[in-house]
């Protein structure tokens, strides 16, 4: 059963160029896609390439001078401003890449409290962390004082402790080790199995793949094509695009070679 | 833990101590040196217009009880051995101990002096916050075009402009001093007192508001745009609840500092504050003792305030390390 559905989605960025003149720029162009609760779909691309856009546009908290247009819909409603804001953090969470993410200030037992949107705050913070092996102690203490496992699991309570049906987690991986990364992508494989819908946003298609259902390819603003997990394999001969091809052939194990033009 | 913490503490304050030792050294002999090479005479300034009546010897004799004839060296060794037993002369224009007279103006000078700095820094921090949380609004506009106006105001121009406008037009204010004049000390009532003080204390905090503001502002800014913030509302946080819990919390330890570090220019403030409004401060009397030649009250006083800037930006840097949990919990996880 499909929760989110994105539709003709674009993203473009006023600009102002050289003096006053205005120069609109287009992020994403006309993407579609749709989350289905207890599947992970994977949206892989290059970094930098706006994935993280598409993240913020679904939660509508892309900065003041961005303009989207197309439809998202939620639970087969469409998701206006006012609903969006609604629906952050209690049906829809989102997981941050790092542990930038977290207050400085603030110890992280708070700020996982502050994401429980439904009974008591200090229980449910207290199971959560006893579910993520965080010690009864980290609750008092700040980010900076995090380990880079530990901030992982911080973030990935936040989101757990929200009961929000729709998962997005925002490249959840980078610069960690394979450990922690396996112990990230396996809590992900948990949401969905429990019957959330996630978004596993990554440019590491290799350890998006160990848990995801679908990938989508994400390349210039839009996505390319969105194949079951099982096409990539071999020499991506199942996979459509040229671009996906290339990509999954990218990978060391996968047929790489350098070609030397002298 | 909470033992080291009170070590490092104690190390910080040792080497602070230091520090303020070293400058009140430095600060002494320079100020000494450069009075010694100014043109001022202490013996005229000491005896005045009745210089007419004095002759080269009995001159020559004051000097020499003064020790004015010896080498500099030995002058400033008698006179910084002086000051570490506690005696700082005697002021010439009021012919009382020097300590006495700035302990008796400095009370004057800290009712106004901290009346500014408490409406100086609540009113600016409100003013920034709100430019920041309406951000390129015309509330934004007008506080950023307020502020910069303000900064480039000087002090005594604002205070002649609050004169003419609430003393002289509108005759709300006296026009100076700090009590009414002919009125015996003991019939001066705490409203008479208060009424003195408003427009000196208003003209220091509105210079004083442009700075915090601005600062709180870009502080401010920066925050919003943080990744945190991001986060929060993708939690669903806004609004008030925004700024309560991620907002005020981070620019209120550097809003905080930065106020304790602006003691300095609270302080050159007052000077021409005090000044123009007649208002017997310390400022008033910095003002006095260069004019007249009043050496040991010019010295005491450049030993005053050196202590009083010191004392705002020592605060300032404890109230960081006591504060602020990264730099009290200095030892994180990943160094165990």
């Amino acid at each position: 059963m499909s929760i989110l559905e994105v539709d003709n989605l674009s993203v473009s960025f006023k600009q102002y160029t050289s003096g006053l003149r205005q120069h609109t720029q287009e992020v994403i162009s006309n993407l579609s896609m749709e989350l289905v609760s207890g599947e992970i779909l994977a949206v892989v691309g290059a970094s930098g390439s706006g994935k993280s856009l598409l993240a913020h546009a679904i939660l509508g908290i892309l900065p003041s001078n961005a303009q989207t247009s197309g439809k998202i819909r939620f639970d087969g409603e469409v998701l206006t401003t006012k609903l969006q804001e609604q629906l952050r953090g209690k049906e829809i969470a989102l997981v941050p890449q790092s542990v930038s993410f977290l207050d400085p200030l603030m110890r992280v037992g708070a700020q996982v409290r502050t994401s429980v949107r439904k009974g008591k705050a200090k229980e449910a913070q207290k199971k959560v962390f006893e579910r993520y092996h965080l010690k009864e102690e980290v609750e008092n203490m700040y980010p900076f004082q995090l380990s880079g496992g530990m901030a992982r699991r911080i973030l990935v309570s936040t989101a757990m402790v929200s009961g929000a049906r729709v998962i997005i987690a925002d490249e959840p991986t980078p610069g960690l080790d394979s450990v922690v990364i396996k112990e990230a992508l396996t809590n992900f494989r948990e949401f969905a199995d429990q019957g959330c819908a996630v978004m596993l946003i990554s440019h590491d298609i290799e350890s998006a793949l160990q848990v995801a259902d679908k990938v989508a390819v994400f390349y210039g603003g839009t996505v390319l094509e969105i194949a079951p997990a099982e096409n990539f394999e071999g020499n991506g001969d199942r996979l459509q695009h040229h671009y996906s091809k290339a990509l999954w052939r990218a990978l060391p194990q996968n047929d790489f070679t350098c070609e030397f033009k002298n | 833990m909470r033992w080291r913490f009170t070590r490092n503490l104690g190390i910080f304050l040792f080497w602070k101590a230091i520090k303020m030792a070293s400058l009140l050294v430095a600060i002494s002999f320079l100020s000494f040196l450069l009075v010694k090479q100014s043109p001022i005479d202490p013996i005229q300034a000491y005896v005045g217009a009745d210089m007419l009546n004095v002759s080269p010897e009995q001159r020559e004799r004051i000097e020499e009880y003064w020790g004015l004839n010896e080498p500099i060296m030995e002058q400033f060794w008698s006179w910084g051995s002086a000051i570490l037993s506690g005696d700082l002369g005697t002021s010439m224009i009021y012919r009382l101990p020097v300590s006495e007279v700035i302990g008796e103006r400095f009370i004057n000078s800290i009712a106004l002096m901290s009346t500014a700095w408490v409406l100086s820094g609540i009113i600016g921090f409100s003013m920034g916050v709100l430019a920041a949380m309406k951000k390129d609004t015309w509330i934004d506009r007008i506080i950023k075009w307020y502020c910069y106006t303000l900064a480039s105001t000087p002090t005594f121009w604002m205070g002649l402009l609050l004169l003419i406008v609430f003393a002289v037009w509108l005759n709300w204010f006296p026009v100076g001093m700090g009590v009414p004049a002919g009125v015996l000390a003991e019939d001066v009532n705490i409203m008479d007192r208060i009424k003195h003080l408003i427009l000196p204390a208003l003209t220091l905090s509105i210079i004083g508001v442009a700075n915090i503001a601005l600062h709180t502002r870009q502080k401010l800014i920066e925050v919003l745009s943080s990744d945190y913030v991001v986060f929060a509302r993708a939690r669903g946080e806004k609004g008030f609840t925004l700024f309560w819990r991620h907002g005020l919390r981070n620019i209120a330890l550097p809003a905080i500092t930065l106020q304790f570090a602006a003691f300095s220019e609270l302080f050159g403030g007052a000077v021409l504050a005090e000044q123009v409004f007649s208002y017997p401060g310390l400022g008033q009397a910095t003002v006095e003792a260069g004019l007249r030649g009043d050496v040991p009250l010019l010295l005491g006083l450049v030993l005053f305030s050196a202590i009083f800037v010191f004392v705002g930006n020592l605060i300032a840097d404890i109230i960081y390390r006591v504060v602020d949990p990264r730099t009290r919990k200095e030892q994180s996880y990943a160094a165990k």
